[in-house]
């Protein structure tokens, strides 16, 4: 079964983290994302920029509305996701967990995925 | 649950500029709104690792800071306490009920009031940064003191002397109008370029404080866009600071030298800061309202986007030059597009620019710094010379002295008899 983690976080906090703090957290990330994909879990993954870099396509209305910002105004934002391959809710939450010992804050939404596309980009 | 410590540090950082402006409403004294944060931090560092992060941290220090000051005060009147944080910091719809009246009374605003409050006409720009790294950012005066190259105490005197400044002025706390909305983005704008430009300018290249500067000047532009995120300017300024401060790491040399873009390794430019940047300049752009930041930050975009220093577009750095001239003229501009010009046409087509700048510029090292070159590369050195050593008294910092010498130097090597 495959997973969504979308990773929720205070971005205030993150944004707010020196490049050598932002280095040290995925670095400590990197050590669990080479784990899972050595056991051959790990799908497609992104960071995504802040979301003062987004623009909303609302499309209730004719022709749709293009809005600067993000979808929702939340507490904690959308900054990233992985897709995961696991055999049970319990490991893909054991995923998150690793995931979130590496970098604290913050909440993982897991959500089973019911049509996966891989694409095909380049890296 | 337990909650790092860091990571408090980080989120009552992060919180701070929502907390301390809406605590300044509600208090209306900018003494007071800081004491009374200052008091709901010490509270959070007890809770907040007992009973894990609220959901709201901001709203959290808000509700307890402002209890906290009331507490003090009904003390002081022996009337009863408020329930203490312990008992509230659990009651999400306390805090979430806070927050939505918060949201209805404007908090966009009341940040908003208290970055205008720090850029006060009356206040010299280098109080205006200070005073906005104290209370904004939550700087130690310590920090800023370094970044600064003061001492802690004259810092201190500065940002008190600022702080009374401002208290005479008095604060406005009414609603503003649009048109008063917009003044006071524009003046904090230009607030938030200074802090950026006090951490960027030339000769600290190991003074980390002050590099310290420019990630805070973004992350107060982010604030910002946050608040107002269809300002196509305010996407500007931020893209045009992540541009420059992507250079960061290429800036200077191991000996602290500068290195002029051209010369820049460009492999240690910051390729996410860029990536931003250039998302922004995006969006900027399909809301067709051009101003100084949106053209500044164009202009870097073509620097980023070059793969080496030749490989720059002249031509369209030199005509949003001239477009900015047009929208801001200012001698500085037209200094800077003279280098383009001399790029596209050649130095005598970059001398004639700046001819009529002599007056207006007879202060500013970089004029001197260009005109040298120019000469220079027009294999006029004598009057090169001149310039240089014009420059060399001018210059703000070691490095950029340093920079000049280096010029002279390759002056004697040239002129010299073959």
């Amino acid at each position: 079964m495959l997973y969504a983690l979308l990773c929720y976080h205070y971005e205030d906090v993150v944004t707010s983290w020196t490049k050598e703090e932002d280095d040290a957290c995925m670095a400590r990330l990197d050590v669990v994302h080479e784990k899972i994909a050595r056991q051959g879990k790990l799908g497609p993954a992104a960071r995504l920029m802040p979301t003062t870099a987004a623009t909303t396509l609302r499309k209730d209305s004719d022709p749709p509305l293009v809005i600067d910002g993000p979808f929702a105004e939340t507490k904690e934002q959308l900054l990233g996701f992985y897709v995961v391959d696991c055999a049970s809710l319990d490991e893909a939450l054991e995923i998150a967990r690793d995931l979130g010992r590496a970098n604290p804050g913050g909440s993982y939404e897991i959500r089973p995925v019911s049509l996966f596309k891989p694409g095909a980009l380049p890296t | 649950m337990t909650t790092d410590l860091a990571w408090i540090d980080k989120a009552l950082i992060a919180a701070r500029p929502q907390a301390v402006a809406a605590l300044l409403r509600y208090f209306r004294d900018l003494e007071l709104a800081e004491e009374a944060f200052q008091e709901a931090c010490l509270k959070a560092l007890a809770a907040w690792p007992r009973n894990g992060p609220p959901r709201d941290p901001a709203a959290w220090l808000i509700f307890v800071g402002r209890n906290a000051a009331l507490d003090a005060k009904r003390r002081d009147r022996r009337l009863a306490a408020l329930p203490d944080e312990d008992a509230i910091s659990d009651l999400d719809d306390v805090e979430g009920d806070l927050v939505e009246r918060l949201d209805q009374a404007g908090y966009r605003d009341d940040i908003l009031r208290l970055l205008f409050v720090c850029c006060h006409p009356d206040l010299p720009s280098t109080q205006q940064i200070a005073l906005a790294l104290r209370v904004v950012s939550g700087l130690a005066v310590r920090q800023i003191a370094r970044a600064f190259l003061v001492s802690e105490s004259a810092m201190e005197q500065r940002i008190t002397r600022a702080k009374a400044r401002v208290a005479k002025a008095g604060t406005p706390f009414e609603t503003p109008s649009a048109i008063e909305r917009a003044e006071r983005l524009t003046a904090v704008s230009a607030m938030i370029y200074l802090v950026f430009n006090e951490g960027y300018s030339a000769g600290e290249a190991t003074n980390e404080a002050r590099t310290a500067l420019c990630d805070e000047a973004i992350r107060l532009a982010r604030l910002l866009m946050k608040l107002f995120p269809a300002e196509p300017e305010l996407m500007g300024l931020s893209a045009l600071m992540l541009l420059q401060h992507s250079r960061a790491a290429a800036r200077f040399d191991a000996e602290g030298g500068v290195v002029l873009l051209e010369e820049q390794d460009r492999a240690l430019w910051d390729r996410r800061m860029i990536a931003e940047g250039l998302a922004l300049i995006e969006k900027a752009m399909r809301r067709r309202a051009p101003g100084p930041y949106q053209i500044q930050s164009a202009i870097a975009a073509l620097h980023a986007q070059a793969a080496s220093g030749s490989d720059t577009d002249w031509r369209g750095i030199d005509q949003l030059y001239a477009t900015l001239e047009r929208m801001q003229p200012s001698p500085v501009v037209t200094l800077n597009r003279a280098v383009a010009a001399a790029k596209l046409a050649g130095p005598e087509a970059g001398l004639a620019l700046i001819e009529p700048l002599a007056d207006k510029l007879s202060g500013y090292f970089y004029y001197f710094g260009v005109r040298g070159v120019f000469l220079k590369q027009a294999n006029r050195f004598a009057e090169a010379r001149v310039a240089f050593d014009r420059a060399i008294a001018l210059a703000n910092s070691p490095a950029e002295a340093a920079h000049i010498r280096m010029h002279l130097d390759q002056l004697t090597s040239e002129a010299a008899p073959q």
